[in-house]
């Protein structure tokens, strides 16, 4: 077995990708990510791999674009207004159907906000990230081990279903150091990229990456086509974590960092004798819906935690279809939840049911 | 067993660095553990703390909201956080910088001359790690291989030479 270290979540992720050959990386600085394009800086030329300082986020997400259509792994880092800048090049790489590891080390917003953790890009990440009628899978670790282990999850899947998935974090999981054991996992069988632009030799048809079709018949095929492929990956890559469910009457529901306060907020409404539990979506696109609208029918009500205004509380009533209250609790901005605020939250709900 | 620490001081006075020993400390004693340093505006405007967690449980947030081990390097940090510390705290003061009495009667604080100790002992820049073995002595965190242990882990193997400084100063502060 691995050795256990600490360290920081950004450089663990960045570990992990290297770990499961990604050797493109182009990169911009941004707090609070900075720590993935500095560890990639020193390391990929260890292993002959690539490390790029674009010009720009846009340069970068585009040169990720070029790699991946000659069947490269790349992956591209940045925070909440730098990934915002990557939506033309997002949605240029779902047009292309090509693979991408995309990371977000959110930070509070909008505009430049600030440089605080934050999880107000929940809505960008997960209704597309750019214009067109396109997904990207979305990964919300909750732990530096997490940090290290989606980062493999991440490139299988990209190569799996040959889109984009998008590493949701934030300030608090980048910055944060934990023991971490970075084992690396048995490569999943994955389909040879017989598309990808590697140069013919004389010896096949050409290989075509584009996205434009002057036919709306045709992109409106290709476009059915790709929401086939999320149908399959709604039905089988949903994750989540349930905590004290299993006699649950408040449902608390958080992913990412918020849902470490979460449960810190469970265990003491336990302390005080109210059976709360929580789910903790892994994936937020696909969105858990199954284990939620099952929890629907036992507890009653539910509490959503984010470091946001309050967006996922949107993916929550739906997956519920509104059979039960939904309360909201969090901070924004860049500020973050206080188990003690979510307790208050939960023992509120909990004299309303 | 959980300590929820918060070690705060300037920039350069190796804060977060007492801090991921600290977290070593508490990972190599089988623990679980989380380190989260301050990374906002104001560590380029000269303070800096890290949050340090040390749990027999799993650890939830790694924010420590109210610490009940605060080592404090400047008034800033002591002004800031003093008033934070959960009741009964243990509270290490480094006299050298910090000339003001204890606030709070309800949290036990140490006071400890750390930065002049270091430059009396030859060991200029570890005032931090007198007050980490300090907290070692109080509490009685580890051992003293323990803390060699984590000292092995902590400092990046360019600077493997400052191992002995660096327990020196551990055992300074753990002996006053």
């Amino acid at each position: 077995m691995a050795e256990t270290i600490l360290m920081k979540g950004n450089e663990a992720m960045a570990e992990a990708a290297v770990m499961a050959g990604c050797r493109h990386f182009f990169g911009y600085p941004i707090t609070p990510q900075n720590e993935v394009a500095a560890y990639m800086s020193r390391r990929m030329p260890q292993v002959d791999g690539v490390y790029l300082q674009a010009e720009s986020e846009i340069a970068a997400i585009n040169m990720v674009l070029g790699a991946s259509a000659a069947g490269a792994r790349a992956m591209t880092s940045s925070s909440s207004p730098g990934v915002a800048l990557k939506s033309e090049g997002l949605s240029y790489l779902a047009g292309c159907d090509l693979p991408a590891v995309v990371v977000n080390i959110q930070r509070g917003g909008p505009g430049l906000g600030s440089i605080q953790p934050s999880q107000a890009d929940y809505f960008m990440a997960t209704r597309g990230g750019g214009h067109g009628d396109f997904h990207m899978i979305v990964l919300a670790p909750n732990s530096v081990q997490e940090m290290f282990d989606c980062a493999f999850t991440a490139f299988d899947l990209a190569d799996k279903y040959r889109m984009t998935v998008n590493i949701l974090a934030d300030g608090v999981l980048g910055q944060m150091m934990e023991p971490v054991v970075m084992n690396s996992p048995k490569m999943a069988e994955l389909p040879a990229k017989d598309w990808a632009v590697t140069g013919t030799g004389g010896k096949r048809k050409s290989n075509i990456v584009n996205s434009l079709y002057l036919k709306p018949e045709a992109l409106e095929q290709t476009n059915i086509e790709r929401y086939k492929r999320y149908a399959v990956i709604e039905k089988e890559e949903a994750r989540s974590e349930s905590y004290l469910m299993d006699d649950a009457e408040i449902c608390v529901t958080a992913y990412g960092a918020s849902s470490r306060v979460a449960r810190n907020a469970v265990d003491m409404a336990r302390e005080k004798g109210v059976k709360a539990g929580l789910i903790r979506p892994i994936t937020v696109w696909p969105f858990p819906k199954g284990v939620f609208l099952e929890a629907a029918g036992r507890v009653n009500s539910f509490v959503c935690v984010e470091m946001s205004m309050g967006q996922m509380i949107e993916d929550v009533e739906l997956a519920i279809r509104c059979k039960k209250p939904v309360a909201f609790c969090g901070r924004t901005g860049g500020m973050i939840p206080d188990p003690e605020q979510v307790l208050a939250a939960i023992m509120k709900d909990g004299r309303l049911s | 067993m959980e300590y929820n620490m918060v070690v705060a001081g300037f920039g350069g006075q190796g804060v977060l660095f007492a801090g991921k020993f600290l977290t070593y400390v508490g990972m190599l004693g089988g623990r679980n553990v989380s380190w989260l340093p301050s990374y906002g505006p104001e560590m380029r405007g000269g303070t800096a703390n890290c949050s340090v967690i040390i749990s027999d449980r799993p650890v939830g947030s790694p924010i420590v909201l109210k610490p009940d081990v605060l080592i404090a390097m400047n008034l800033p940090s002591y002004d800031k956080f003093e008033p934070l510390a959960a009741p009964g705290a243990l509270v290490l003061v480094d006299t050298s910088r910090i000339t003001r009495e204890a606030a709070r009667g309800d949290v036990t604080t140490f006071m400890l001359p750390a930065a002049r100790m270091a430059e009396e002992n030859g060991l200029n820049g570890l005032a931090n790690m007198i007050l980490a073995g300090m907290l070692i002595g109080k509490t009685g965190l580890c051992t003293d291989e323990e803390a060699r242990q984590a000292l092995i882990k902590t400092i990046p193997p360019r600077k493997a030479e400052l191992l002995e400084k660096n327990m020196t100063a551990i055992m300074l502060g753990k002996n006053a």
